[in-house]
C-alpha cells in the first residue's frame, strides 16, 4: 500500500470516529432544542409564572388549567419518600460491603446489589400492584393502594443499589493510610469509620445521593403505575399524586397535536430536563472537587 | 494465633533453631526491657515473613531495625501494635510481652494497646482535615472534651514535635497544605498528643528530602528522652546517627542484635558485615 493511500485510510479512520462521537452531543442538541421549541408556545400563552405557581392542572377542561404545580409538588412528595428509603438503605449496604464484610461475602452480595439496579422498571412497578399496593392499602385503611408513598418505597428500593454501589466505590477509594492511621492512634472500627472513612468519601457519597434522586425524578413506569394519577395537591403520603413524569407519559397520547395541552407537556418536560441536569451538574461538580482533594493526599 | 504457657516459656527459653544465635543475639540485661519479643514467628498465607524472632526493646533508647527489603522489618514492627491484625489470613506465634502482658491475650484489646504503642507511617498520613483537628483526634476518641484543655495539649504536641514555629499561625489550615517533612512532623505530633509509652517509627524518612530527614532525626534522638522508640530504616547512616541497640533482618530472620556501636564496628556475623559494607541489600 502506498504511503499516500495509507494516509488516506488513517484519516478516513479519524474522520469517522470524530463524526460519530460527535453525534451523542447532536442529539442531546436536538432533544434540548425540540424541547424549547415546543414548550416555548405553551410558556408564551399561559405565562411562565402562572404555569408554574397555579394549582390546577386541568387540561381537558374548558376553560383548560395548566398549572404545574401540583404535579411539581407529586414528584417532590414521592421524591422525598424514596430518599427517606434509599440513602439510609443504600448507605448501610455500602458501608457493610466494603468496611466490614469479608472477602467472600464481598464477592457474593456486591453482584447481587447491582444485579437489582439492572432489574427492569416495569417489573418494580407490578410488585408494587401485586403487592405491595394491596399491602398498604389495607395496612392504612385507605380507599385505594396507589398513592405516593407505594410508589415512594418502590422507588426508594429501586434507587438503593444506585446509591450503594457509587457510595461502596467512593468508601474504597479512600486511602488505606488514613484508616491506618486511625487505628494506630486507637480508634476502634466504629470510630474509624465514622471520624475518618466516611467524611474522607463524603463527596463521593453526596455525589452518589445526588445521581440516585435524579435517577428517582426521572423514573416514569413505576410512578404511572403506582401513584394513582390524582393532579391534586398532596396534603399527605398516602394521597394519590401525579408526578410530572407521569403527567407526561399518560397525557402525551391523548393530547392533541399542536395544542396548548401539547405544548404545556414540553413545558413539563422541560423543567424536568432542567432539574436533572442541574443535579447532575452538581454532582460532577463536587466529584470533581472529591478527585482532587484526594489525590494530593495519596 | 497460638496461646503459649507463659510461665514454661520463660524457663524453656533457648535460641537452638537460630544458628548460632547465642553469640549474635544480645541481649542486655542492665537495661528495663519494655517490650519482650520471644520466639515470634508470622505468617500470611503460604510465606513465612518472620522466623522465630526474639528481642528486648529498652526503655528510652532507639530500637533499630535494619535490613534489605522484604526482609520483614516492615512487618515485625507492625505486629508490635498488632497493625498486623488487617493483614489478610495472618498467622502469628510465639509471644510479645509490654511490661510482662501478653499483648495477644484476650484482655488486652489491640484499641488498648495501640494507645500505649503508637506508629509513625512511612508515608505521611494527616487526615484532610486541619492542623489542630489532625492533633484533636486522637486526643478526642481518648475522652478529652475541654476544649482548652485539647488546644493545649495540641500546642504542646507540635512544640514536642519541632514544628510548632513554623505553623502556628496556620494550626486550622488544611494539614495538606504542608510540605512532606511537616506532615510527617505533624503525625509525630498527632502521635505523641496521646501519651504513649512506645513509638513505632516505621521509616519515617523514605519519602523525604535530607533537610526534612536530618530534622526527623534531631526529633527522634530528642524524644528518646520521653518514649521508647523503634525505628525500621533502610538507611544504615540512619541507624548509626539515632539508634542504641541495633536489629539486622535477613530474609525474616533475626541475623544480629546488639548495641548499635557493635553492630557496626564489629559485627559478629558475616551477613551482617556484608549488609551494612554495602555489599548487598
Amino acid at each position: 500500500m502506498s504511503i499516500k493511500s495509507e494516509n488516506f485510510r488513517e484519516k478516513a479512520i479519524e474522520y469517522t470516529l470524530f463524526i460519530l462521537s460527535l453525534s451523542a452531543i447532536i442529539f442531546l442538541a436536538g432533544i434540548i432544542f425540540t424541547l424549547i421549541k415546543e414548550a416555548i408556545p405553551a410558556f408564551k400563552e399561559i405565562g411562565f409564572f402562572k404555569m408554574l405557581l397555579s394549582k390546577d392542572w386541568y387540561p381537558t377542561y374548558d376553560p383548560p388549567d395548566f398549572g404545574i404545580l401540583p404535579l411539581m409538588a407529586g414528584t417532590m412528595v414521592v421524591t422525598v419518600i424514596a430518599l427517606l428509603i434509599s440513602i439510609p438503605l443504600g448507605l448501610a449496604c455500602a458501608i457493610y460491603i466494603s468496611e466490614l464484610a469479608g472477602k467472600r461475602e464481598k464477592v457474593f452480595l456486591k453482584p447481587f446489589i447491582e444485579l437489582l439496579s439492572s432489574i427492569p422498571s416495569v417489573v418494580y412497578g407490578f410488585w408494587g400492584i401485586v403487592f405491595l399496593a394491596p399491602a398498604i392499602q389495607k395496612y392504612f385503611d385507605i380507599p385505594s393502594g396507589y398513592c405516593a408513598i407505594t410508589s415512594g418505597i418502590v422507588l426508594g428500593i429501586m434507587s438503593a443499589p444506585i446509591i450503594a454501589s457509587l457510595s461502596e466505590d467512593s468508601l474504597n477509594y479512600v486511602p488505606k493510610s488514613f484508616k491506618e492511621a486511625a487505628f494506630a492512634l486507637g480508634s476502634n472500627k466504629f470510630e474509624t469509620l465514622m471520624n475518618v472513612t466516611i467524611p474522607a468519601a463524603a463527596s463521593g457519597i453526596i455525589t452518589s445521593i445526588i445521581l440516585g434522586t435524579g435517577r428517582i425524578i426521572g423514573e416514569t413506569m413505576v410512578v404511572l403505575m403506582l401513584s394513582g394519577g390524582a393532579a391534586i395537591m398532596p396534603t399527605s403520603a398516602l394521597e394519590p399524586v401525579r408526578p410530572m413524569t407521569s403527567a407526561i407519559a399518560a397525557e402525551m397520547g391523548e393530547a392533541a397535536f399542536k395544542t396548548l395541552h401539547y405544548y404545556s407537556l414540553f413545558a413539563i418536560a422541560l423543567i424536568l430536563f432542567a432539574i436533572t441536569f442541574v443535579l447532575n451538574m452538581l454532582a460532577e461538580k463536587i466529584s470533581k472537587k472529591y478527585r482532587i482533594k484526594l489525590g494530593s493526599s495519596r | 494465633m497460638l496461646k503459649l504457657d507463659t510461665e514454661k516459656k520463660e524457663h524453656n527459653f533457648s535460641y537452638t533453631s537460630v544458628k548460632n544465635a547465642m553469640e549474635k543475639v544480645i541481649l542486655d540485661p542492665s537495661q528495663k526491657a519494655r517490650i519482650k519479643v520471644r520466639n515470634l514467628n508470622f505468617s500470611y498465607g503460604e510465606k513465612q515473613a518472620l522466623k522465630n524472632i526474639s528481642l528486648d526493646i529498652y526503655e528510652k533508647k532507639v530500637t533499630a531495625i535494619i535490613g534489605p527489603s522484604g526482609c520483614g522489618k516492615s512487618t515485625f514492627i507492625r505486629i508490635l501494635n498488632r497493625m498486623s491484625d488487617f493483614t489478610l489470613s495472618s498467622k502469628v506465634e510465639g509471644e510479645i510481652l509490654l511490661d510482662g502482658k501478653d499483648i495477644f491475650s484476650k484482655d488486652f484489646s489491640p484499641v488498648e494497646l495501640r494507645k500505649k504503642v503508637g506508629m509513625v507511617f512511612q508515608k505521611p498520613n494527616p487526615f484532610p482535615k486541619s492542623i489542630i483537628e489532625n492533633i484533636a483526634y486522637g486526643l478526642k476518641i481518648n475522652g478529652v472534651k475541654d476544649k482548652h484543655k485539647i488546644e493545649e495539649k495540641v500546642i504542646k504536641s507540635l512544640k514536642r514535635a519541632a514544628l510548632y514555629e513554623e505553623i502556628k499561625n496556620r494550626i486550622n489550615e488544611s494539614a495538606l497544605g504542608l510540605s512532606g517533612g511537616q506532615q510527617q512532623r505533624l503525625c509525630i505530633a498527632r502521635c505523641i498528643a496521646i501519651e504513649p509509652e512506645v513509638i513505632l517509627f516505621d521509616e519515617p524518612c523514605a519519602s523525604l528530602d535530607p533537610i526534612s530527614t536530618a530534622k526527623i532525626e534531631e526529633l527522634i534522638l530528642e524524644l528518646k528522652n520521653y518514649y521508647t522508640i523503634v525505628i525500621v530504616t533502610h538507611n544504615m547512616q540512619q541507624a548509626l546517627r539515632v539508634s542504641d541497640y541495633t536489629a539486622f533482618f535477613l530474609m525474616g530472620e533475626l541475623i544480629e542484635f546488639n548495641e548499635t556501636k557493635k553492630i557496626f564496628e564489629n559485627p559478629s556475623d558475616k551477613r551482617t558485615e556484608d549488609y551494612i559494607t554495602g555489599r548487598f541489600g
